[in-house]
């Protein structure tokens, strides 16, 4: 994929994730800090679709807007053919991982298997 | 017979400077034989007008033969004498002795280029990443050949211009934070002036340029510290450059 394609994707995620995020804050201002953090309060949460959604979303840009930056600061670090390859796809595979460990959470916790 | 008065009135009634002397520190190193840098300190006297290049050139006449040092035209124009004068990349032809302040001006070769020895450092990756951006009008017609004539408007000119004055001395490229980690950027320097060709209406190679700087090492491993516009001789903003070819490569402009 072409770098300006990446950096594109890279300033949309993070614009989104923002907005995003703002949102998910605005949510917990509704209840003081501790009743937000409580064992009921994160479970309803994750059982309220639009709002496990939202989560999902977030989860999702923050990774491939996170992993593309560790990608580009280590390819500043070091450089060279199969060291770039090696970040390249090792970037990918840690954002995928994430990704699906973070979903696997938002979906079970959702269905009410927790 | 008129004029002769006159010139030895004004030789007369010139004032002439009292004249300083300064400690001129020198960074010797020659990587093929020395272990470590030094430096080397000369007293050397200076006038109002004294540049830096003079002192150095002072020490290398009377003083130290031995120091390398590149200068050509003592105007900036040919960038050759870039070095870092008290912690600054700047032109020692450029920077008089009296605008430093100081009594002691240390010179060193510049950061992010190899020390070829003492103020000397190899060009080859300037020079390599420069003729990369294919710095020259791409276009099928010629003005020489045809009888065709390009027009541009003062509008037009105005958008590249500052660009055209690039000397080439690396200035840009020896203070750019990435140039110093990323040993394949390509540099503020060719950056400045691929956006100096693109944004000409003379030329047709934009695709082209745009193509080699949308690289892993190309255009976006800029974070914008915007040290290059700050120690350009010549007032070039390779910082805005830099941004507004970005506006090319994100669709913001055509």
């Amino acid at each position: 994929m072409r770098e300006s394609i990446i950096m594109k994707i890279h300033y949309g995620t993070a614009l989104a994730a923002v907005a995003l995020v703002a949102v998910h804050i605005l949510f917990r201002l509704t209840q003081n800090f501790a009743e937000s953090l409580s064992y009921q309060s994160v479970i309803a949460n994750y059982q309220f679709l639009p709002y496990a959604g939202l989560l999902e979303i977030i989860l999702i840009l923050l990774s491939i807007h996170g992993f593309n930056g560790l990608r580009v600061i280590l390819l500043e670090l070091k450089q060279g053919h199969s060291y770039e390859k090696a970040v390249s796809y090792g970037c990918i595979a840690a954002m995928v991982t994430v990704i699906a460990y973070g979903s696997r959470t938002i979906f079970m916790t959702s269905m009410g298997m927790f | 017979m008129a004029l002769a008065p006159t010139l030895a009135e004004e030789k007369a009634s010139s004032v002439i400077s009292p004249g300083k002397i300064i400690t001129l520190r020198i960074l010797k190193f020659n990587p093929k034989i020395d272990e470590k840098k030094k430096f080397i300190e000369y007293q050397v006297p200076c006038e109002k007008w004294t540049t830096v290049l003079d002192t150095i050139l002072d020490v290398k006449k009377h003083l130290d033969h031995s120091i390398a040092v590149r200068y050509s035209c003592r105007q900036a124009t040919c960038g050759s004498c870039g070095m870092i004068i008290n912690g600054r990349p700047r032109l020692a032809c450029f920077t008089k002795i009296n605008e430093l302040d100081s009594s002691v001006i240390t010179v060193e070769p510049m950061n992010n280029f190899p020390i070829i020895r003492d103020l000397v450092v190899g060009f080859d990756r300037l020079f390599k990443t420069h003729k990369k951006l294919k710095p020259y009008i791409i276009s099928e017609d010629s003005e020489t050949i045809s009888t065709k004539e390009f027009l541009q408007t003062p509008q037009e000119v105005e958008k590249y211009i500052q660009f055209a004055n690039c000397i080439k001395c690396g200035l840009c490229n020896s203070v750019c934070p990435t140039m110093a980690t990323d040993s394949s950027f390509i540099g503020p320097q060719a950056l400045a002036q691929a956006y100096r060709y693109v944004a000409d209406t003379r030329d047709k190679g934009k695709d082209d340029r745009l193509k080699i700087i949308d690289d892993s090492h190309g255009i976006w491993r800029c974070h914008f510290a915007g040290s290059c516009s700050q120690v350009c001789p010549k007032g070039v903003d390779p910082a805005m450059g830099i941004q507004l070819l970005r506006g090319y490569m994100l669709g913001f402009r055509s």
